[in-house]
Order: C-alpha cells, then sequence, then structure tokens
C-alpha cells in the first residue's frame, strides 16, 4: 500500500528519497504538474477520489501523509 | 531619555530647516523677465498711507504712475494690481488693504468683469502667492482655485513648486531671502515703445451680460467703498485691445448710474489725454508705456483734485522724504531702460531671446 | 480615491490616530466603517454592489457551515447505526444540497462581475459577429460604471465562500467581520486577493503600538509612493506617447516603449502593493506579499511565482487543480493514455487546466481579445518551455554552465525581455498592430534611430530621463539587497543616523522630484479599475 505510493513517487522523480522527505511541497521537490499526476495514478489505484480540497502541504509533503489520506478517504468511501 | 528627546528636536528642527530652505529656492522669484509675479508683496513694504488706491489687472499697473501723480499734484497713491486680476481678486485685496489704511479714493478697472470663472492657475498664483496669510486671503483663494488646484498647495508651497527643481536658473539661489523692488508703488515701467498695429475685428459675442459672480463682487466693493466712505471710480483703461464691447461700457454706465458711482471710459478720452498710440504704447496699444502712463496720469490727477479734492500733500516733510527715495529709483529706473534701448534697441531685462 | 491624493494621505492620517487612541477591541470596527467611507468616496452607489456581495456570501456561508456541523454531529451520533450505504447516501445529500448553495453563490457574484465588466466586450463580438453574417444591426453599447475593485473583492469573497464549502474553516458569524475582510481597503486598490484564514486572526485582533512596526510600514509606505511618483507617473507620458502613434514610433522605438512601459508597470503596481502592505503593517496588519522581485525570475514560469502571486495562488487553488483533478477531466486522461499514448494522457489534465487558467488570467485582466491572446500566449510558452525540459537538461549535463554568474544573466534578461514583449498586447491594445509593431521592431530597428530626435519628443526632458536613469538603478540596488533580507529590517539594524538620513532623502527625493501637481496628470493605478 505505501509501497505503491512510493512507486508512484518514483516514477515522476527517481533521485528523490521518498522514505524519509517530509518537505516534497515546501521544498519544491513536486510541482503542481507532478500532484495532478500523482492524484490521477492514487486515485486510480485505490479507487478513490481526491478532490482539490485535499490538495494541502499537510497532505503531500511526505510519502507518509499521502498515505494517510488515502486511508481516511478509503474508509470514508 | 533626555539625550534622546534633544537629539529628537535637533532633528526635527534640521528637518524643517531643510524643507524651509527647499521652499524658499523652489518658489518663483519673479525677478527676471516676468515681474508682474512680484508686484502684489511689494506693497507690505509702503510706511505711508495712500490717498488713492488702484485696483485691478495690467490696464491699472502698466497705465498709471504714482510717482507722477505725486509729482505734479502731491497725490499719494498706490497701484495694487497683477496680472489678469479677477474681480474678486480685487475685492479680497481691497478689504486686506483696508486693514492697512483707509484712502479717500479707490479706482477699478472694469475689464475683469469679462471673467465669471476662475481663468488662469499661473495667473492666480501671481496675485495670490504675494499676499500675506490672512482671512481674505482664504476666502481669495478658494473663490480663484481652477479645478485641478487644491488649498494645500498654497499653505505649502513646495506642493506646487517642487517641479521647478529642474528649472532652477541662477535668480533662484541669487533671491532666496530678499527680492529687489520692480515696480514703483505697483507701476511696471516700461519707456520702449511700439505703435501699435492692426488688430482683429470684433468678433460677436452670444451673450453681453456681465456674469452673476462679476456683478456680486462689484457689489461687494461698492458695499465697501461705502461702508469706509472711500470714493470708488469705476474706469475703462484706453486699450486698443482686448475689445471693449458697447454693451458691456452701457451695463457699467448703468451699474454707475444706479449706484450713484462715477464711471470713466479712457477710451473716449483719448484725444482729451493726449494720447498717440504711435509712440505711447510699448506692445501695439495693450498697455501704455511710460509716456503714455504719466500723459494718462496727469489728466486723472486733475480730475482727482479738482472733483474729489484732494489736496495733496506736498510740503509734509516726512512725505517728502519717502517719496524722494521713490523718484530717485523711478528716474534711475528710467534712465537704465533708456539706456537699454539706445545701446541695444530694447530693454535687457525684458527682451526674450 | 487614489492613493496618491491629498483626500487620501489625509484619511490616512485621520485613520492612524484614530486607530491608536480608541479603545483597541473596536479597531477592526473602525477599520470597517473606514472601508466603507473611502469605498463610498468613489461613488456611494457603489456601496451597494460591494454589500450585495458581502451579505449573500455571508449567508450563504453560514448555510452552507450549518450543513457541515449537523452531518458531523449527525454522524457522531449515528454512528453504530448507520450502514456504509446509508452514510454515504446521506453524505452524498448534503454535498449536493451544499453545492447547489455554492453554485448560487458563484453565479451570483461572478454573474455580477461578468456583467458590469464583460457585456460591452460581448457585444463587441455579437456586432463582429452580425456585421461578417452581412447584417446591419447593431447592439448599442451599455455604460456600466465598474465598481471600485469589484474583481479584487469578487475573488476575495468567493474564495471564502469555496473554502468554507471545502470545509476547510468554520464559517464567520459576525457580519461585520466578514464585511471587513471583503471591505480592507488598502485591497480594495490593486489587491493582494487574501485567503480568510490567513486574516482572521490579524484582522480583528487588538493591536498595540508598536514604533518598531510602526516605522517600517510608513518606510515602506513611502517607498511606494517614490516608486509611483517619482518613476511610474513621471514614464507614463512616454508609454502613452509611443503606444498612441505607432506610426511614428516605429522601429526601435518599439523596444524603448516596451521597455518603457516594463518599468511603468513594475513601478506603479509594486509601489502600490508597497503603499498597501505598509498601511497594513501601520495597523498591525499582516498581509501576504504579492511580489518577490519578479525581474530577477529566471524562466516564465518562475516570473509567475514572483508576479501577483495572490492571483496566480487563487487561479492555482481554485481553478487548476479543481479543473485538473475534477473526475471528467481523469476520466478523459485515462482515454487519452489509452488512445494516444501515457505521454499525451499524462499532460492532458495539467495542459487543460492550464489553458483554462491562462484564458481566465487574461480576461480577468481586461475585457478585450487583446488580454485574452495576452493570457493564452502566456500559458502556451509556459507549456512549450515544460515540453522542452528534456532539450535544456541535455544541454546542461553537456556544457556545465547552470551555475555560472553569466548563464543566470542570460536566463533573467531573456525573462525580462519575453515577458515585456508580451505585455505589448498590453499597450497596443490590438492584437494585429501588436504583431505587426513586434516584427516592425526586430526588422527595423537600429541604434541610429535613438538619435534622430523622437527620444525628446515623447514627454520627457533630459532631466526626466536622468531622474528615470538613476532611479531604475536605485530600485535595481534596492531589489539585489532585498534578497538578504528586508531592506528596511537592515536599515533598522544599522546606524541610526544612516537609517534617518536615507529616508528622509528618500521623502525629500519624492517630495521635489515626484511627477506629481499642477502640470503633472495624476495618473490611475493600473489595475485600479478591476
Amino acid at each position: 500500500m505505501m509501497d505503491e505510493i512510493i512507486t508512484i513517487l518514483k516514477n515522476l522523480h527517481p533521485d528523490v528519497d521518498f522514505e524519509t522527505c517530509d518537505t516534497l511541497i515546501d521544498d519544491g521537490i513536486l510541482d503542481s504538474f507532478d500532484i495532478v499526476s500523482v492524484i490521477a495514478e492514487i486515485s486510480q489505484e485505490f479507487d478513490i477520489k481526491i478532490g482539490a480540497e485535499h490538495i494541502v502541504p499537510e497532505n503531500f509533503n511526505s510519502a507518509g501523509a499521502l498515505w494517510e489520506l488515502v486511508c481516511r478517504l478509503e474508509d470514508e468511501d | 531619555m533626555r539625550r534622546r528627546i534633544i537629539t529628537g528636536i535637533f532633528l526635527m528642527t534640521a528637518a524643517a530647516a531643510v524643507l524651509g530652505f527647499l521652499t524658499c529656492l523652489l518658489k518663483p522669484k519673479y525677478m527676471g523677465d516676468i515681474v508682474e509675479g512680484a508686484l502684489i508683496a511689494e506693497y507690505y513694504e509702503e510706511t505711508a498711507d495712500h490717498d488713492v488706491i488702484f485696483i485691478g489687472d495690467c490696464e491699472v499697473y502698466e497705465n498709471f504712475s504714482p510717482i507722477t501723480l505725486w509729482q505734479d499734484y502731491g497725490i499719494t497713491s498706490y497701484i495694487r494690481g497683477s496680472a489678469q486680476q479677477l474681480i474678486w481678486q480685487s475685492y479680497y485685496l481691497l478689504e486686506e488693504t483696508l486693514k492697512y489704511e483707509t484712502p479717500r479714493v479707490v479706482v477699478f478697472n472694469v475689464l475683469a468683469m469679462k471673467y465669471d470663472e476662475p481663468q488662469k492657475e499661473a495667473y492666480n498664483r501671481m496675485t495670490l502667492d504675494g499676499m500675506k496669510w490672512s482671512m481674505s486671503k482664504v476666502r481669495d483663494i478658494r473663490a480663484s482655485m481652477t479645478e485641478e488646484e487644491h488649498f494645500i498647495e498654497y499653505v505649502i508651497p513646495l506642493l506646487r513648486y517642487h517641479s521647478r527643481w529642474s528649472e532652477l536658473t541662477g535668480d533662484d539661489w541669487k533671491y532666496l531671502f530678499y527680492r529687489d523692488k520692480v515696480s514703483h508703488n505697483g507701476y511696471y515701467m516700461r519707456v520702449d515703445t511700439k505703435p501699435a498695429g492692426k488688430f482683429p475685428k470684433d468678433k460677436k459675442l452670444g451673450n453681453y451680460q456681465f456674469g452673476h459672480r462679476a456683478y456680486e463682487y462689484l457689489d461687494k466693493i461698492t458695499a465697501l467703498c461705502r461702508d469706509h466712505d472711500i470714493q470708488l471710480i469705476l474706469i475703462k483703461a484706453p486699450s486698443v485691445y482686448p475689445s471693449w464691447y458697447d454693451q458691456w461700457d452701457e451695463q457699467m454706465e448703468e451699474y454707475a448710474g444706479k449706484n450713484q458711482i462715477r464711471y470713466i471710459n479712457f477710451l473716449d478720452l483719448q484725444k482729451e489725454v493726449g494720447l498717440d498710440f504711435q509712440t505711447d504704447t510699448y506692445d501695439g496699444g495693450l498697455h501704455l508705456n511710460l509716456s503714455g502712463a504719466e500723459k494718462l496720469t496727469r489728466y486723472f490727477g486733475e480730475i482727482l483734485r479738482d472733483e474729489y479734492g484732494l489736496e495733496g500733500h506736498r510740503g509734509d516733510s516726512r512725505l517728502e522724504q519717502i517719496w524722494e527715495e521713490k523718484e530717485a529709483f523711478y528716474s534711475r529706473m528710467k534712465q537704465e531702460q533708456e539706456e537699454d534701448l539706445k545701446q541695444y534697441g530694447y530693454i535687457r531685462k525684458f527682451h526674450e531671446e | 480615491m487614489l492613493f496618491t491624493s491629498y483626500e487620501f494621505l489625509g484619511f490616512l492620517l485621520l485613520l492612524f490616530f484614530l486607530y491608536y487612541i480608541i479603545p483597541a477591541r473596536h479597531q477592526w470596527k473602525l477599520l470597517l466603517a473606514a472601508g466603507y467611507v473611502f469605498y463610498a468616496v468613489s461613488g456611494w452607489k457603489n456601496c451597494l454592489f460591494i454589500l450585495l456581495t458581502t451579505g449573500s456570501t455571508y449567508i450563504l456561508a453560514l448555510r452552507i457551515d450549518r450543513i457541515h456541523r449537523e452531518q458531523a454531529a449527525y454522524l457522531k451520533e449515528h454512528k453504530k447505526e448507520l450502514s456504509k450505504e446509508e452514510k454515504k447516501s446521506y453524505k452524498a445529500r448534503n454535498r449536493s444540497r451544499q453545492w447547489r448553495l455554492l453554485l448560487t453563490g458563484l453565479f451570483m457574484n461572478f454573474g455580477i462581475l461578468a456583467v458590469l465588466k464583460y457585456t460591452n466586450f460581448a457585444i463587441a463580438n455579437v456586432n463582429a459577429l452580425l456585421s461578417l453574417t452581412g447584417s446591419e444591426r447593431q447592439i448599442g453599447f451599455v455604460s456600466f460604471l465598474l465598481p471600485l475593485g469589484i474583481s479584487f473583492y469578487t475573488f476575495i469573497t468567493m474564495g471564502y465562500l469555496i473554502d468554507v464549502y471545502r470545509g476547510k474553516y468554520p464559517a464567520e458569524t459576525n457580519p461585520g467581520k466578514l464585511a471587513l475582510f471583503v471591505s480592507f481597503f488598502p485591497q480594495l486598490i490593486q489587491g493582494p486577493i487574501n485567503r480568510f484564514d490567513e486574516m482572521t486572526e490579524t484582522l480583528f485582533s487588538e493591536h498595540r503600538w508598536n514604533w518598531q512596526e510602526i516605522s517600517l510600514g510608513l518606510e515602506r509606505i513611502l517607498w511606494g509612493f517614490f516608486k509611483k511618483l517619482v518613476i511610474a507617473d513621471r514614464i507614463l507620458v512616454g508609454v502613452t506617447t509611443i503606444v498612441g502613434d505607432p506610426e511614428t514610433y516605429d522601429g526601435i522605438y518599439v523596444f524603448v516603449g516596451m521597455m518603457f512601459y516594463a518599468l511603468q508597470l513594475y513601478a506603479d503596481f509594486t509601489g502600490g502593493i508597497d503603499i498597501t502592505v505598509g498601511i497594513a503593517q501601520v495597523l498591525g496588519i499582516r498581509v501576504r506579499e504579492n511580489f518577490i522581485r519578479p525581474y530577477f525570475s529566471k524562466n516564465i514560469a518562475e516570473y509567475w511565482r514572483r508576479w501577483h502571486i495572490s492571483l496566480g495562488a487563487w487561479f492555482t487553488e481554485y481553478i487548476f487543480y479543481p479543473v485538473s483533478v475534477c473526475q471528467p477531466m481523469l476520466k478523459f486522461s485515462r482515454f487519452c493514455k489509452k488512445h494516444l499514448g501515457d505521454h499525451v494522457g499524462r499532460r492532458m489534465p495539467v495542459y487543460m487546466a492550464s489553458l483554462a487558467v491562462w484564458f481566465t488570467t487574461g480576461i480577468w485582466h481586461g475585457a478585450s481579445w487583446n488580454f485574452v491572446v495576452w493570457g493564452l500566449l502566456n500559458g502556451l510558452i509556459i507549456i512549450l518551455s515544460q515540453e522542452c525540459e528534456p532539450l535544456y537538461d541535455r544541454f546542461h549535463r553537456k556544457f556545465h554552465v547552470k551555475d555560472r554568474f553569466w548563464y543566470r544573466l542570460f536566463q533573467v534578461v531573456r525573462t525580462v525581455l519575453l515577458m515585456s514583449s508580451l505585455r505589448m498586447l498590453d499597450c497596443y491594445r490590438n492584437v494585429p498592430l501588436t504583431f505587426r509593431m513586434f516584427g516592425d521592431m526586430l526588422i527595423h530597428s537600429r541604434l541610429s534611430q535613438l538619435f534622430d530626435g523622437r527620444l525628446m519628443s515623447v514627454g520627457l526632458t533630459v532631466s526626466d530621463y536622468g531622474v528615470l536613469a538613476a532611479g531604475t538603478v536605485i530600485l535595481t540596488a534596492v531589489s539585489l539587497a532585498g534578497r538578504k533580507g528586508s531592506v528596511r529590517q537592515q536599515l533598522a539594524a544599522g546606524p541610526a543616523v544612516v537609517r534617518c538620513v536615507l529616508i528622509y532623502g528618500l521623502f525629500l527625493c519624492t517630495l521635489i522630484i515626484g511627477a506629481y501637481g499642477v502640470g503633472y496628470d495624476s495618473s490611475q493605478f493600473i489595475y485600479n479599475q478591476f
């Protein structure tokens, strides 16, 4: 589950250490292009709907935060 | 703590001094070829009263010579004139003058009746800036301001004149803290001659009636003179141009009759005065030169003496002393201008390159 | 009221004085009153529009928020009893109720904006179509007066409404406080477009006299006036002359006009924001920065992260992301991936959302085609540079110039020239003319043309040019110094004498050399009618 997220992220930026980095947005590692791609892939992969209101730094700053977002949305569904 | 306060006060004073200096530097001095802006302020240096006060535009300050009036009749006078002086400006100048003295006669040139609205900002400035601050000046400014002006620009001149920083001349530095005298009790002297030429035919106007506001202020001038027991004389100076329409003349006759004041149209009295527009004008008929002004003054002085009982003050030692200086200045300037004419063919000060 | 008017300065002085005299808990009410006074001076009828927007948003936001709270309470209470399907359908029902409320608000307020601002644009296009089809009919134009800052406050308010819909924060229950957020007068002229959650704390709290902050704020206001009066207002006449007479000012003068406009726009816009932020700082209120040395950007994408930042952020959050990650778009993207390949499919949502954003950006700036073209061109260039990334990467791997000074300088100059060229659409207001003049500039420019006297005929004197040159140097120097941190803070940390002399000098320069007063036509801020 978490691995899938890391795979998706690594597809965009192979040389970034997504396991430990938690400033993906703050440091500008992921730009708006990346965010959209991540959302497209994750929503398809996990069959959830990620809306624009979820695009906040807290949800995207680390792979872990993304994972938590996915879990939350899966639960609500 | 005390040191802070002292430093603070010192800094504020220094800052204010810099602003004051800049104001003096950037204000126009009117000492060069356009001296008309300096006229109003010169009045405050007078040390004695005057029998006659002239108010009005260039048709008074270029056509009457107070020195001649003194020399030939002993009558003291001052011309509180300025460029394109509007009627409300004349009124407020008169109101202010009455705080300093009460003349026997006030003479007002009625050409200004044709202006019912504020005209040009530049002329406003030349009339208003020279006035000392008073309620009259405040009311005058409010009445004169054009659309683009603000009252605060009169209170803080820097706001208006700051743009002169790129146009500063030697005069601006020389005359930082003083001014030369440029007029003779308000008379602007020109000895050169330029004969009157042809002028465009009189345009037909749609409406010859003078405006509401103009009459309002004329009434005020009349009332002010009456309240102070001053004889008011309305005149129309003998300028060939701009046109003075018959319909305007009629209105002034009517007004004078109704209010029992004298109205003299000098345009009709050119022969009596002895004016010759080939020799008596320096700008082709718009204004008289020294020769013309002295002729007009002599003629007018007779009226003042005979019909208004102004006997003059020759014999008064104090006045004699004061006016002797004025006469000296008068002849000096006349001589300088005549020398210029002989040497260059024009007066250097007023010559435009 | 213009920023650069005696009335506004008087208004500010009075406000600052009252603000620190009254009990602190009433300060926000004073600001609210001040905002409406300021607004009323521009035309009291305009107050009706801003009141309408504020009122409708207040009511709708409360309604939406109530549904959030009711839902949360209901779900908590009936957590055990409800099945997953029941919960889902209950939430869906609420969501659609909220959605309808949101739509009402958006429709109404953007509708007002659209009608007031774009009716004539629509009519012009309809007329063009009519004449194309040979019809004699032409629709007459309307003369609606645009309420001051309507583009700004509409966006500010709608951002708030959307945020409440998204559950980002609860709705404001105090109508006065919401009204203040909407009508905070410094932001009405040129923005920035603030966010409610960023403003609540700073706008409504009590502010004590803090000389440090107040002096910094006053310095910032002065700096804004300096830029506006000494530089922007001075060079404006040059811009309007060159742009207004393309026949005379061709060849290299197109370039001259372009660079004049770049300077004028920068000085005018950032100057106005300086005044806005400075006023807020004097009042103890923090407002987000709207510019970060934009002319130092190395590429167009970076430029748009540094110029009019709040507008970019608004469009990103409320248009770009919603469009790019909405269900229809994702479906379309999957469709493209299947039929046109992964490469195209992945880019679809982003590029289409980008074009939507840039179209809207263009039309937000002005109700005419030249603005739309300008917006779309910006978007196109960004997309192109995105596509060219692999090429750039290859170049940089080969030539290792990325961190060299002269290469970075090249990037900065290139960006300035590029952005200024695009802005020519702003100047000539006519798309074909702009392209023609641009072409003319490229083909017919000769350095010798600068010496044929036309430079002195645009309305600027030698001393004006001197001032502009010195001013540009000062602006650049201050910007360079600003990279290390706020210049005013740096000054404040240094010797007090230096600070006093420099600030007083700046004040004197603005007072004496400023292009204002009788003889100068005090021009409107460019973004004023937004």
